[in-house]
């Protein structure tokens, strides 16, 4: 947050995170709604690249606004209701609830946390040079197949177990033998 | 070649750009405005750059296709033809461009600009040469496959808010194709990062520089899987499945007309050119060829070889039948992806003695080339006899996963155990 252009995009950033999550509840039309979605995607994705984590910040793109979003489509298309509007539901209260309670957790996290400025320790220097910058993929990279190979492992056995479900499921009935000839 | 040489050393345009920064900040403008000045100037360059080479590229495609055709092809507009392309684009910019009652109208007007800027940020990381790339990137390549992905959604909206069956089946065709072919081409870039080290442009290009070597030459596998796989995620024929004109009009964007077609159709064009210049760049050597970009500008190295594998594209939409849906999925499931897997099993193992033992690389990329290539042909050819492709079949299969997309099926109709 030192210079103008940091400054400009963070506050852009935010307007077009923040505006468009809005419009995704507001909006009544859920095909938009998931349009604003992947505005809100975008937006998150570019303050993560403000904030010097560029593999991250494709990465978001890459996995949220191009593949998720999908999901997401498909989701609504193929549900039976999709023609109805956004505000049906008889879910308000219990929405408005938690969307308070998380609110609430995320304010006071913000404002309880002890935040560093950048340059006030060596870890984190306010203009990395071009050598700092570049390891943020590596570092990803060593860290996921070293420290943290085992997660890693399950989320690969999970999916892997999730896509053969998804087979099975979507597999018609008894088209086995002509699949097979 | 230093980065900043005298500014009118003209064999990298990244100099004269580098001058005027120097120049706009000895006049005491403040830090921002010499990026800001020269990322417009940039911008406004490769878009000239590409709306030029479109609209010659129209005239060469329809020419060379016809050629291929055995016809003539257009040749009225101006001598031999070659102002048809100027034409097309002054017919698209007259014609009344049509939203039908029925359709979505905010959708309707913004897939066409959704899918436009995309096919514009992609050459952002595209090293034109050596001082001449707008953003180089630590995660260029990666940057490149992720803002072809936001192309699904800005098809769909195309497709959804057409308000017609014809176009949500080519949308949901595409959207279909575009997830299959995203993963092949990922695991065909992931070899080349593998062996290289680095995902940022300039690095890849610079790798093969040093080695002397085009990374074709030592993965041809994943050049194949990768120019396929673009074919599609750029829907040119014959993987054009999604806008068949015999069976989908014109598939998602059956509704659109005149200058909105227009974005489409040049956003098509510049995501060719775009994957062309990846192409280039990750497999023919970007912008150096042996000691000649000493000589010659680097960029018009580039633009060549640019130029040449986009023939190769113009080539197969000349020579080969459109594929149908089902065929272009069940190739991707079944055919490139396990390709792939080898084919990054085969690289990282490679990489990995070559990087424990420390040998030297001249001696040792081309022992890995020939590896390559040998596995290359044979995994080719087991691949498709096991998979029944050994001898031509006529009569279709039933398309289980795809049917709901749209796909013609055939149901036990003629195959040759029913």
């Amino acid at each position: 947050m030192e210079d103008t252009g940091t400054v400009v995009a963070f506050w852009t950033l935010a307007i077009m995170t923040i505006g468009s999550a809005l419009m995704v509840a507001i909006v009544r039309n859920l095909i938009h709604a998931v349009v604003f979605l992947v505005l809100s995607f975008m937006g998150v994705a570019g303050l993560y690249i403000t904030l010097s984590a560029d593999f991250v910040g494709v990465a978001q793109i890459l996995i949220y606004s191009g593949a998720i979003s999908i999901l997401v489509i498909f989701a609504i298309v193929l549900t039976p209701q999709a023609g109805r509007d956004n505000a049906e539901t008889s879910m308000r209260l219990p929405a408005a609830i938690l969307a308070v309670l998380v609110a609430t957790m995320l304010g006071y996290a913000a404002v309880e946390t002890a935040w560093i400025k950048c340059g006030e320790t060596a870890r984190l220097p306010c203009f990395p040079d071009a050598e700092g910058f570049d390891g943020t993929a590596q570092a990803i990279g060593n860290a996921l197949l070293d420290k943290y190979i085992l997660p890693f492992e399950i989320a690969a056995a999970l999916m892997l177990v999730a896509m053969l479900g998804a087979i099975i499921i979507v597999r018609a009935e008894g088209t086995e033998g002509t699949a097979e000839e | 070649m230093p980065i900043l040489a005298e500014w009118y050393d003209f064999r990298d345009l990244g100099n004269a750009m580098g001058a005027l920064q120097d120049q706009i900040l000895d006049w005491g403008a403040p830090d921002w405005v010499p990026y800001v000045v020269s990322g417009i100037i940039a911008v406004v360059g490769i878009l000239l750059w590409l709306l030029v080479s479109q609209i010659i590229f129209i005239w060469i495609e329809r020419r060379v296709i016809g050629l291929m055709h055995n016809r003539i092809g257009p040749n009225r507009v101006g001598p031999m033809g070659l102002l048809q392309g100027v034409a097309d684009a002054i017919k698209l910019l007259l014609k009344e461009a049509v939203t039908a009652r029925a359709t979505d109208k905010i959708l309707f007007w913004a897939a066409p600009i959704a899918i436009f800027i995309p096919a514009m940020v992609v050459f952002a990381v595209i090293p034109f040469g050596e001082g001449m790339v707008l953003s180089d990137l630590n995660v260029g390549v990666l940057f490149f496959v992720a803002i072809g992905s936001i192309n699904t959604i800005a098809v769909f909206a195309a497709g959804w808010s057409s308000n017609n069956k014809f176009a949500l089946i080519g949308a949901m065709r595409q959207i279909a194709m575009l997830i299959s072919y995203e993963l092949v081409q990922v695991f065909a870039i992931l070899g080349v990062v593998i062996m290289v080290g680095s995902m940022r442009m300039q690095d890849l290009v610079g790798w093969q520089a040093d080695n002397d070597v085009w990374m074709f030459a030592i993965q041809p596998l994943a050049l194949v899987a990768f120019i396929i796989a673009g074919l599609v995620e750029v829907n040119r024929s014959p993987a054009d499945t999604s806008e068949a004109e015999s069976e989908l009009i014109a598939g998602f964007h059956t509704e659109y007309s005149g200058i909105k077609f227009g974005f489409f159709y040049a956003a098509e064009y510049f995501a060719t050119f775009a994957l062309c210049g990846v192409i280039v760049t990750l497999f023919l050597g970007g912008w150096t060829l042996w000691g000649v970009e000493e000589w010659v500008p680097g960029f018009l190295i580039f633009l060549t070889k640019l130029y040449a594998v986009f023939f190769i594209f113009i080539w197969a939409r000349g020579t080969l039948p459109r594929l149908r849906i089902d065929q272009l999925m069940t190739f991707s499931w079944k055919f490139l992806l396990e390709l792939m897997f080898v084919n990054i099993l085969v690289v990282g193992l490679e990489t990995l003695i070559w990087r424990e033992q420390g040998y030297d690389a001249a001696t040792v990329l081309p022992i890995f080339g020939v590896i390559n290539w040998v596995l290359a042909i044979g995994l080719v050819f087991l691949w498709a006899r096991m998979l029944g492709h050994g001898t031509p079949r006529t009569a279709g299969k039933r398309a289980t996963l795809t049917q709901e997309l749209g796909a013609i099926y055939y149901e036990g109709a003629g195959s040759p155990g029913a």
